[in-house]
């Protein structure tokens, strides 16, 4: 027919996404610190020394001089008290130019990305021309806060005069106000664990325990593959101070299913689906990637990796839906791209949960779904799984929260270099029932 | 044991069987047994239910493919709402009702004993013998859905759980526990039954996925129930619970009998205290309960069944349950469904009333406005507002995003901007026709066309408050109740002028903020104010004859209103009833006598306005429940002081002379037109003024005691003290004619 004509033409012709009028932006580079598990090597670090090696890595590998950004950007989620902003106390430590300016934003799972949509944002605008993007999570220490109580105590002691006051303030501690307040793994408007929440959104979309441990499965064998085959070429090699140089995630281990079968429901006991092999992992790690406009790239004599170009960032009920931003976003951003499920090559969506990932593959292929929540007439579909997460994901790979984001663009990067492929999409849910894609096309070799 | 079964495998052919409330679908070994009342919203155990249960059992039972089952409502959000109460009402004789729960125990037992588990997957309400089936069942499976509650509401309707409910509940939950559950009849959530031991295991609601949350609930609750079927028959789950210590001590202290009886005996003096002995149902409970307990099961059940039987036939069932159902009928609205709907709605004022009613609309996706004219007042109405839903937060009932929520949906202000959007106002100012007037002036200036103006007052007649108004057709009356929070009735007043539509978007607005709902006739106190103004007169009368108010409170509760005449007044505030009293003496006359309206007006000028400033009939101390007589109406009472007729004032006198007056005027509401018909009064008694239950409001009072004798002892009244007893003409048609009643 005339429209499959159509199609086959456009995929022959391959046409640039360019729009007249609107600066074309580019990824030159992208690199991450390896992600371990939380607890193990990193343990003793602070944030910042994370974010530190990744922008020292970027700044290695692309021999940018230091004074070369105009600014720098840094997604995280759980903050360092002492390193809040932890973009400039990270731009410092790893010696750019003090003349930069830093910020650091926040979005949960989707920090890193609003990083870079900052950057692009700046460029755009014609601010600037060269942005740091990037992202940090450290889960080896996490803020642990005395109690409401003893810390209204605590300052009002601040205040006292006499020591009288003192006294009576000190005498009326009591062991209630000795109870730690942790930081709560929990949404705040709802109450509700992201793993619960997992769960019940498995269970809406039918998705069974097998599924989630297959698809766990395979994420941990691609990632094993892609790793041995020296494909995770983002990866920088760190040498942490006391510790070893670690050039390698160490979250990989693929398993079988048998040993998958044996592990007992994390959240929803005793018949929920979400186990503790088939949910991401608490991590640490840190990502950087330097985005310009392409005229000043070119200008600078770099070979850009791929344009960045539109993306969508989605929120829908935080409650029911808090993981569905990849089935939001998705339709979106292709319709602003126009493009189709089809014309992409490579997709790479966010790993938060087994059970997450399937609910959002059924939700994009399911016509109902596009119909009743979506407003849409139909659905766009499911990635290929032949085109889908085949370097790993953060189920394998790891989640340090803030940094995911930019390992994602990264890789798709990569991967359209490696496969040939025109266009990549990323996907991303986040706490808050918050959602990003973006279209990423591959630059002209 | 069974005649004949038919040999059927798997799935039931639709063609064999006419069955159209319950079905059952074999899935692998498990049957999975499907209620659903194709005639009504809710289940209930009705005959139909029953029989086709029992056929559906029978054949479960036979079928050798089938290992165990699941019990599951196809209804979206209701698993059985309780017994058909027709089914009972249909009964002539208490020996009928008994071979009902009879035939319940029976069915129960079976299930009880069945070879193959059942496993109840309970979502949405499972009440009274819906509560006693799932409990019949090895296991229970519930949906932590809001809608998901469980109780044995039977008590509030003056009955008893006669399907085993008072056999099985002490054994399941604890002698304490199943006592509060019966004798309160309050709700329980699904993971407070869980850990009452009530549940087993809780499934979550779901959201949406590829089927509406709703559906794919139901069908997430079968699958885990399906689960735990397997699992009980592959002993992968254990049906006798691992008891830990706290239950082990708690069993063996319940193992003493010295115990138990001092259990019955404090609950017995509870019940007794609460219900002045009024209420039949909670001390055949409890007799219940301990026939089972101290004497055996046989005993116990025959016990149930008996006085189940009983209770059926008493009055005060009766009473209740026509209350239930005029609930029901007051849950309606019998105006259609208005032009537009009701989106912003302002309230004037933002005194306990203002507030009240804004904190009943503000979490009901109505956008609020919350108006006063100074900061002072307003903050104070906001607070309160704050404080209510606050509240809700501390008991669990919300969270405190929740909370934040539903007060980002009110606006509080000083001036009139934004008015132009309200699809409904609601004034609640000060009583006063002239400040009213002003209000409706300023209000109709900033309006839109379409919105309703409606008027919080408990007296003045919506006529001459709508006389200022441009607009008439859209001037209404909203007759809130205090605390607007607690109390259930809306007394909506319509003029002549009023539109139905206007009507019909008020009654609207109201089943939105969870009320049950009388529409009446305008005129001086429209229904409920007018019947309560002579009772009042009575009381101050009486007190003016010497009765102490603590005597007083005594004997009206002791009649079954639950707050005593005294401690009412003082509730109402002395001001509003002096305020009532003149204004109502003025449109009715004498027969409005009774009590000097000066005791009233000179308690007013010596502060003793009522509890809202500490003093009144009693002195109200912050913080203490226990009120004393305020010695200081001695003096006012003295210089009022009336000397009583001793043939008209024994206590027994006491009492019927201030119901004969309330009940006498609700008549003649009525037969004036002001009520609508009589299940409307008897709401409105009982839901706005706390006319006894047991009673059922005056209307089936005046059935239930008879008209004759009503009028009997009015005409008696009515030699002493004249035409304040006089009994109406429909009142006197009754009483001549003994087949007339108000309810059939």
């Amino acid at each position: 027919s005339q429209r499959m004509l159509k199609q086959t033409l456009f995929n022959l012709l391959k046409k640039t996404l360019a729009k007249p009028g609107v600066k074309n932006i580019v990824l030159v580079e992208g690199v991450r610190t390896p992600f371990l598990l939380s607890g193990t090597t990193y343990a003793d670090l602070m944030p910042h020394d994370l974010a530190r090696a990744a922008l020292q890595g970027l700044l290695h590998k692309t021999s940018l001089p230091k004074d070369a950004v105009d600014y720098i950007i840094y997604g995280t989620v759980i903050q360092e008290v002492k390193t809040s902003n932890v973009a400039r106390e990270a731009s410092l430590g790893a010696g750019f130019s003090d003349k930069i300016p830093s910020h650091t934003v926040t979005m949960a799972c989707i920090s890193s990305n609003v990083a870079m949509t900052t950057g692009v944002g700046l460029i755009t605008a014609g601010q600037c021309d060269t942005i740091v993007a990037g992202g940090v999570e450290f889960m080896s220490d996490v803020p642990i806060r005395h109690s409401r109580k003893m810390r209204k105590t605590m300052l009002a002691l601040n205040r006292a005069k006499t020591l009288g006051q003192r006294l009576s303030l000190i005498g009326s501690i009591r062991m209630a106000h000795l109870t730690p307040e942790l930081p709560a793994v929990a949404e705040f408007s709802t109450a509700e664990t992201m793993g619960h929440s997992a769960d019940r959104l498995a269970a809406a979309f039918g998705v069974t325990r097998l599924e989630q441990d297959e698809f766990a499965l395979r994420s941990h064998t691609l990632a094993k593959q892609a790793q041995d085959a020296g494909l995770l070429s983002d990866v920088i090699s760190f040498k942490v101070p006391g510790r070893d140089t670690v050039a390698k995630d160490n979250g990989i281990r693929p398993s079988s299913m048998e040993q998958l079968a044996k592990l007992k429901p994390a959240f929803i006991k005793p018949h929920g689906t979400v186990t503790a092999a088939n949910s991401s992992f608490l991590t640490d790690g840190a990502s950087a990637v330097l985005i310009m406009s392409e005229e000043k790239a070119l200008a600078m004599g770099y070979k850009p990796k791929a344009y960045l170009r539109d993306f969508v960032f989605v929120s829908q009920d935080p409650k029911d839906q808090l993981l569905l931003g990849p089935a939001y976003g998705t339709p979106k951003v292709l319709a602003r791209a126009g493009l189709t499920m089809d014309d992409i090559d490579v997709f790479e969506f966010h790993e938060a949960f087994a059970g997450q990932i399937m609910a959002n593959l059924k939700a994009l292929d399911s016509d109902w779904f596009a119909q009743t929540y979506m407003g849409r007439k139909v659905k766009v579909g499911a990635p290929a799984m032949e085109k889908f997460n085949l370097w790993g994901g953060s189920l394998s790979l790891g989640h340090p929260f803030g940094a995911t984001g930019c390992r994602l663009v990264t890789t798709v990067a990569h991967r359209l270099l490696k496969e040939g492929g025109q266009y990549g999409l990323v996907a991303a849910c986040a706490a808050g029932g918050q959602g990003h894609a973006m279209v990423i096309e591959a630059y002209p070799q | 044991m069974f005649s004949y079964i038919s040999c059927r495998t798997f799935s039931v052919a639709p063609a064999m069987s006419a069955r159209t409330h319950v079905n059952y679908e074999v899935k692998e070994d498990v049957a999975v047994i499907r209620m659903n009342d194709p005639t009504s919203k809710v289940n209930t155990l009705s005959v139909q239910m029953q029989n086709e249960m029992i056929e559906v059992f029978n054949e479960v039972l036979a079928n050798d493919a089938v290992q165990s089952a699941v019990l599951i409502s196809s209804k979206p959000g209701c698993f059985i709402a309780g017994a058909d109460i027709n089914m009972i009402q249909a009964c002539n004789t208490s020996e009928e009702v008994t071979k009902l729960s009879q035939e319940g125990q029976k069915m129960f037992a079976r299930i009880e004993k069945s070879p193959k588990p059942i496993v109840a997957a309970i979502n949405g309400p499972c009440l009274g013998g819906g509560l006693e089936f799932a409990i019949a069942c090895q296991y229970r499976v519930a949906t932590k859905s809001k809608k998901t509650v469980l109780g044995t509401p039977e008590v509030m309707l003056g009955l008893l759980p006669g399907a085993g409910g008072t056999q099985r509940l002490p054994k399941m939950v604890g002698i304490p526990g199943a006592f509060d559950m019966m004798l309160t009849g309050r709700n329980i959530r699904a993971d407070k039954a869980k850990k009452m031991g009530l549940v087993h295991q809780l499934v979550d609601p779901l959201g949406p996925g590829l089927k509406s949350p709703e559906e794919r609930t139901i069908e997430y609750l079968e699958e885990v129930a399906i689960q735990c079927a397997k699992g009980i028959v592959n002993k992968k789950i254990s049906l006798t619970k691992e008891k830990g210590m706290m239950q082990k001590v708690q069993d063996y202290v319940m193992g003493i009998e010295f115990v138990r009886q001092q259990i019955y005996k404090t609950v017995t003096a509870k019940v007794m205290k609460m219900s002045k002995g009024l209420y039949p149902a909670p001390l055949k409970i409890i007799e219940s309960v301990k026939a089972g307990l101290e004497q055996g099961p046989d005993s116990g059940y025959l016990a149930e069944a008996q006085n189940f039987g009983k209770l059926a036939m008493t009055s005060e069932s009766n009473a209740l349950i026509g209350l239930y159902h005029g609930q029901v009928a007051c849950k309606k609205n019998r105006f259609g469904v208005p032009e537009r709907p009701v989106k912003n709605l302002a309230i004037l004022g933002a005194g306990l009333m203002g507030a009240g009613i804004a904190q009943v609309t503000v979490d009901k996706g109505i956008h609020t406005v919350l108006k006063d004219t100074t900061v002072e007042g307003l903050s104070r109405g906001q607070q309160q507002v704050y404080k209510g839903l606050n509240d809700k937060t501390k008991k669990k009932t919300i969270t405190s995003f929740e909370r934040d929520f539903t007060l980002a949906s009110l606006t509080g202000q000083l001036d009139y901007s934004g008015f132009e959007k309200a699809d409904m106002v609601i004034e609640a100012v000060f009583e006063d026709l002239n400040i009213k007037h002003r209000v409706i002036k300023e209000v109709e200036a900033v309006i839109p066309p379409h919105c309703i103006f409606a008027t919080n007052t408990s007296a003045l007649p919506i006529k001459d408050i709508a006389a200022a108004s441009i607009r008439p057709e859209k001037v209404i009356g909203m007759h809130y109740f205090s605390p607007v929070d607690k109390m259930q009735l809306l007394e909506i007043i319509t003029t002549d002028k009023t539109s139905k539509d206007t009507t019909a978007s008020a009654v609207a607005v109201g089943l939105k903020q969870g009320k049950v709902i009388i529409v009446v006739g305008d005129g001086p106190g429209f229904y409920t104010t007018r019947c309560l103004a002579p009772m009042l007169a009575e009381a101050v009368r009486l007190l003016q004859e010497g009765v102490d108010p603590k005597k007083l409170d005594a004997l009206t509760t002791g009649f079954g209103f639950p707050v005593g005449a005294a401690t009412l007044a003082d509730e109402v505030g002395i001001d509003v009833a002096a305020h009532v009293a003149e204004d109502l003496g003025k449109a009715f006359g004498s027969r409005f006598g009774g009590g000097n309206v000066e005791v009233l007006k000179t308690m007013v000028e010596k502060g003793f306005k009522g509890r809202k400033s500490g003093k009144g009939c009693y002195v109200y101390t912050p913080g203490l429940k226990s009120k004393d007589v305020n010695p200081d109406i001695e003096d006012v009472l003295e210089k009022y002081k009336l000397t009583p007729n001793p043939l008209v004032s024994s206590d027994s006198d006491v009492q019927y002379r201030l119901v004969s007056r309330f009940v006498n005027e609700a008549v003649m509401c009525l037969q004036e037109g002001i009520l609508n018909g009589p299940v409307e009064g008897d709401i409105g008694a009982v839901f706005g003024l706390g006319f006894p239950p047991c009673l059922g409001g005056p209307f089936r009072f005046v059935d239930t005691f008879g008209a004759n004798k009503l009028v009997e002892k009015m005409r008696r009244y009515e030699e002493v003290y004249g035409n304040h007893f006089t009994p109406c003409q429909l009142l006197l048609d009754h009483a001549k004619d003994s087949s007339k009643r108000f309810h059939k």
